[in-house]
């Protein structure tokens, strides 16, 4: 049974994403029957070519997601660079790290009303500035994609900095650091000549998800992106809804062409490390030692708390808004608080919790289970996972979901499982299962396996052995990994859209719904809703372990 | 006998489950135990609300179990019948009743994805107003294949502090000119959007009565020369320039609320007075129609070929036309939707409680809605949300 969980597992993560790309090849060539269209033919490809939109969108793809990866890394390196083993830097992971689960769409819709003309921001302001009216400034939705960039970088930042604080102890940091503090480098060059290079050869898939991720994501989007045009990603959504059906045809061309301007932006990308290398050694071997050290510092500082903020105080301002009895410009907070909103979208409150909370659980306690048989497979085989293996796992976050998930739709419903939620959560399994598992490979391979000997040579089987030390033993890391599966699920938007046929609705999908309406009230009830239900997994993953191993100091965290 | 029930057994489902609308008694017997997923605009609070009133109504009446599937766009379910039929799911499919609009219906018709006739059959359909929007939808003829529940005739909402009611899209213009970034509508293929840009035509057009004719027999750019004239003085007034609009309809409170603009476009006469009730605008939004009137449409409800639950749509299509049901629909602090019934065709004491209904501050009574223009042939729509795309949605 162990044997075959690596296959299944890489059935369930990678089955999907293939089958959802032969199906949108299908309609790119021109081949969709129910629509009257038989191919091959280039009539989808002609038609997304005359689209006039086109090279806007493809150019805000590109980029909007180079802009978000770079920046999201700039200022993890900076933020690691100066601060990493200090005092502050345990407040700013502290305060970082919650961001993590919040979802996407929560974020965005925080970040909307803190930068809009008559957002927050603009209220401080206007007795300052003397503004009556709000000023008539294009935010969000501004034609760059600007606000949709601060919105991604708010929320890749505190991914990327876990990703490379795991990343560190195997770089060997603070050795590496002590010894170019003595020859007298700064804090940030030092780190930079010694510690980045490997790190960053660690933290590149990663890296890649964000640069994927910021160039196709839907949700963010649609609440802060620009709509004339669209990015490209939204327009293929749009595309798959359009009345006339054979702007489907279109839609899998476009998705077609979202995949390959993705993978364009990861060549350039990796063209962009070469350079980078290549100039760097010449740095490092130049032994200049650098004289910005002091604006780089704040600067690293500034970054990690604004973009903190930045979501803190959006979540706060939805808080406001779900509260809020009526609540006009300029007024910095509402004319009276209420329950009233809260009230009338408890019913609905009510079933797409529940909805939410079982296509959750289900993902995860599948995603977790195909990865403890996996390490256990690895451990009990004695073969590690190559290079590949890690390839594989990165490769469903790293295809946009725009590119398979509506070619997966037509694919489920061909072989008649489109209804119910079954298929949402075999779609959800594909994005849970790689962050469960890289959230849980590190620590259970890092388990110290004298404790299989010793419970073997005491005449223990391998199952007991797993059942009766390991998991006891690990019982907090497949906790915060259950938490991380949990929090994945719950921010899911174009799944459970696509996959559901709408009979599945998702506080998720609820509130990117209601998005379109502008009822901030609606909007901040939904959007908090969802925050709690990725959140709270992260505290009961916290707190199990202390309250089971309360008597058992080693095992805490 | 025994082999012809196993012949039947072998025959496509549909020809054993098929409902026959005009026997309404084994239809609300069929009904009974049946879920509909009814797949509606979910952007809305209030109808969201309604809908789940509605719900608890037909459930505990007839015994059919309602839930509402909430779209950002009604096309998603038009697509969603679309694939089933592609990948040959005709008998159980995700939808059960759609709340459809002209240009859906008339792609839906088209493409033989629809169910009926069966309107006609319900037995509320005799309260039901004898009307142009009623029968003919956006150009394309009813013909018993959608059922209507809600009627809406296009107003301006203007917030009394900072605007007044004008007197034509010509004095809009003007006025936008005079007040820079203080108008908006939905961006186009926006319901509302569309609508606009109709109102527009309708009203600049030398002769109307072109546009109920499909779009193929007449000469586009010429006819809708005006049309792109105004819109290209007017764009450059509007909020954020032009660059950027509203998603819908019910977006335009936040910005009215938020002191961003003073007047913008609604589809119907009491949704102003709706959102006030809802905290959503300032009490002082009032509504206007200019002097040569405003075009009205009907909102409808279709019931897919392959909806497993034909019976039980077709029992929440009549419940929907029942006095109780319209009257909620009317009044403003629930969804402020004009009722399809004919008040003539209802008892006394259901007209009275219509006639009793407080229609809101911001709603202007019947009469001073002044002429329904009708909607032009649905060609036409599609054809100028295709060329305001490409004028002025991608630049």
């Amino acid at each position: 049974m162990l044997r075959f969980l690596p296959a299944l597992t890489l059935l369930a993560l990678l089955g999907p994403v293939a089958a959802g790309l032969a199906g949108a090849i299908l309609p790119a060539a021109g081949h969709l029957p129910a629509a009257g269209f038989e191919g091959p033919s280039t009539l989808a490809l002609e038609r997304l070519w005359a689209w006039p939109g086109l090279s806007a969108a493809s150019r805000l793809s590109l980029t909007s997601g180079l802009l978000s990866a770079g920046l999201s890394l700039g200022i993890v390196v900076l933020i690691v660079a100066v601060w990493s083993g200090t005092r502050a830097f345990g407040l700013l992971q502290r305060l970082l790290s919650p961001l993590l689960s919040v979802p996407h769409a929560a974020a965005a819709f925080g970040l909307a009303f803190l930068i809009s003309p008559s957002g927050w921001i603009a209220r401080l302001i206007a007795p300052l500035a003397g503004w009556e009216r709000p000023p008539d400034l294009l935010i969000p939705g501004d034609p760059m994609g600007l606000a949709m960039v601060a919105g991604q970088v708010a929320k890749e930042v505190p991914f990327l900095l876990l990703m490379t604080l795991a990343a560190l102890p195997q770089a060997q940091a603070a050795p590496a650091m002590q010894i170019a503090r003595t020859l007298g480098y700064g804090r940030v060059a030092g780190w930079l000549k010694t510690v980045f290079p490997q790190v960053y050869a660690q933290i590149r898939l990663p890296v890649y998800v964000v640069l994927a991720y910021s160039m196709s994501v839907v949700d963010v989007a649609m609440i802060l992106g620009p709509s004339r045009p669209p990015t490209l990603s939204v327009q293929i959504v749009e595309w798959m809804g359009a009345p006339d059906l054979s702007m489907r045809m279109v839609a899998g061309a476009a998705a077609i062409w979202q995949l390959l301007l993705v993978l364009g932006a990861i060549a350039v990308w990796r063209m962009g490390e070469l350079c980078v290398a290549r100039l760097g050694r010449a740095w490092v071997m130049s032994g200049r030692r650098s004289a910005a050290e002091p604006v780089l510092r704040t600067a690293g500082f500034g970054f990690g708390v604004l973009s903190a903020a930045a979501v803190l105080f959006g979540l706060f301002g939805l808080a406001v808004w779900s509260m809020a009895g009526f609540w006009s410009w300029p007024d910095l907070l509402p004319d009276g608080m209420t329950a009233r909103t809260w009230m009338r979208q408890g019913p609905a409150l009510h079933s797409t919790t529940i909805d939410t909370i079982l296509v959750a659980l289900s993902s995860t306690a599948l995603a977790v289970a195909l990865t403890i048989g996996c390490l256990e497979a690895e451990h009990r085989s004695g073969r590690k996972a190559g290079r590949t293996a890690t390839w594989l796992l990165y490769l469903p976050l790293i295809v946009p979901q725009t590119a398979f998930l509506p070619g997966l739709q037509t694919l489920l419903l061909s072989i008649g499982a489109d209804i119910g939620r079954p298929p949402v959560i075999a779609a959800h399994l594909v994005f849970v299962l790689p962050y469960v598992f890289l959230s849980l490979g590190d620590p259970w391979r890092a388990w110290d396996s004298r404790h299989a000997t010793a419970a073997a040579a005491l005449g223990a089987t391998p199952a007991r052995t797993l059942w009766r030390v390991r998991l006891p033993m690990l019982l907090a890391p497949v906790l915060t990994a259950t938490a991380v599966g949990l929090a994945v699920s719950v921010g899911q938007y174009l799944p459970t859209l696509l996959m559901g046929g709408g009979r599945v609705a998702t506080l998720t999908t609820e509130a990117v719904a209601l998005a379109s309406g502008g009822d901030r009230r609606a909007i901040g009830v939904f959007s908090l809703a969802q925050t709690a239900a990725a959140l709270l997994p992260f505290a009961l993953a916290l707190a199990l372990p202390a309250l089971a191993f309360r008597n058992r100091r080693g095992l805490h965290g | 006998m025994r082999s012809l029930c196993l012949l039947a057994l072998l025959l496509p489902a549909p020809a054993l489950a098929e409902t026959d609308p005009a026997d309404w008694d084994s239809v609300l017997e069929e009904a009974r135990g049946q879920t509909v997923y009814w797949h509606a605009w979910g952007g809305s609070t209030a109808t969201n609300e309604f809908i789940a009133w509605l719900s608890d109504k037909v459930s505990d009446e007839t015994g059919v179990t309602l839930e509402h599937v909430k779209l950002t766009d009604t096309a998603d379910a038009v697509t969603r019948v679309l694939s089933e039929k592609q990948a040959g799911e005709d008998e159980d499919g995700a939808v059960d009743l759609i709340w459809i609009n002209g240009a859906n219906f008339a792609s839906m018709k088209q493409g033989d994805l629809l169910f009926g006739p069966w309107s006609e059959d319900l037995p509320n359909q005799e309260l039901v107003v004898d009307e142009g929007v009623i029968t003919n939808d956006f150009g394309t003829l009813v013909d018993g294949l959608e059922s209507p529940w809600a009627k809406a005739q296009f107003v301006f909402m203007y917030d009394s502090t900072d605007a007044e009611p004008l007197a034509d899209m010509e004095g809009l213009a003007d006025w936008a000119a005079a007040n820079p970034g203080r108008f908006t509508f939905p961006q186009p293929p926006d319901f509302l959007g569309n609508t606009f840009l109709k109102q527009a035509l309708v009203s600049l057009v030398e002769d109307p009565a072109v546009l109920q004719d499909p779009v193929e027999n007449h000469d586009f750019d010429a006819v809708t020369a005006p049309l792109w004239a105004y819109l290209d003085a007017l764009t450059p007034d509007l909020w954020r320039q032009g660059r950027s609009y509203p998603a819908t309809g019910p977006a335009q409170f936040q910005l009215i609320a938020d002191d961003e603009i003073d007047m913008a476009p609604s589809l119907s006469p009491s949704e102003a007075s709706t959102a006030t009730a809802n905290l959503q605008l300032p009490d002082t939004v009032r509504t206007f129609v200019p002097e040569s009137g405003t075009i009205g449409n009907a909102s409808f409800v279709a019931i897919p070929y392959n909806s497993g639950s034909k019976a039980g749509a077709m029992v929440v299509a009549n419940a929907l036309l029942s006095p109780e049901v319209q009257l909620r629909a009317q009044d403003p602090d629930v969804l402020g939707y004009g009722t399809v019934l004919d008040m003539d065709r209802l008892d006394p004491s259901d007209a009275q409680a219509f006639a009793d209904l407080d229609l809101g501050p911001a709603t202007l009574a019947p009469a001073d809605l002044g002429e329904v223009l009708a909607e032009p042939h649905a060609s036409w729509s599609a054809a100028i949300e295709t060329a305001w795309t490409s004028k002025y949605g991608t630049r």
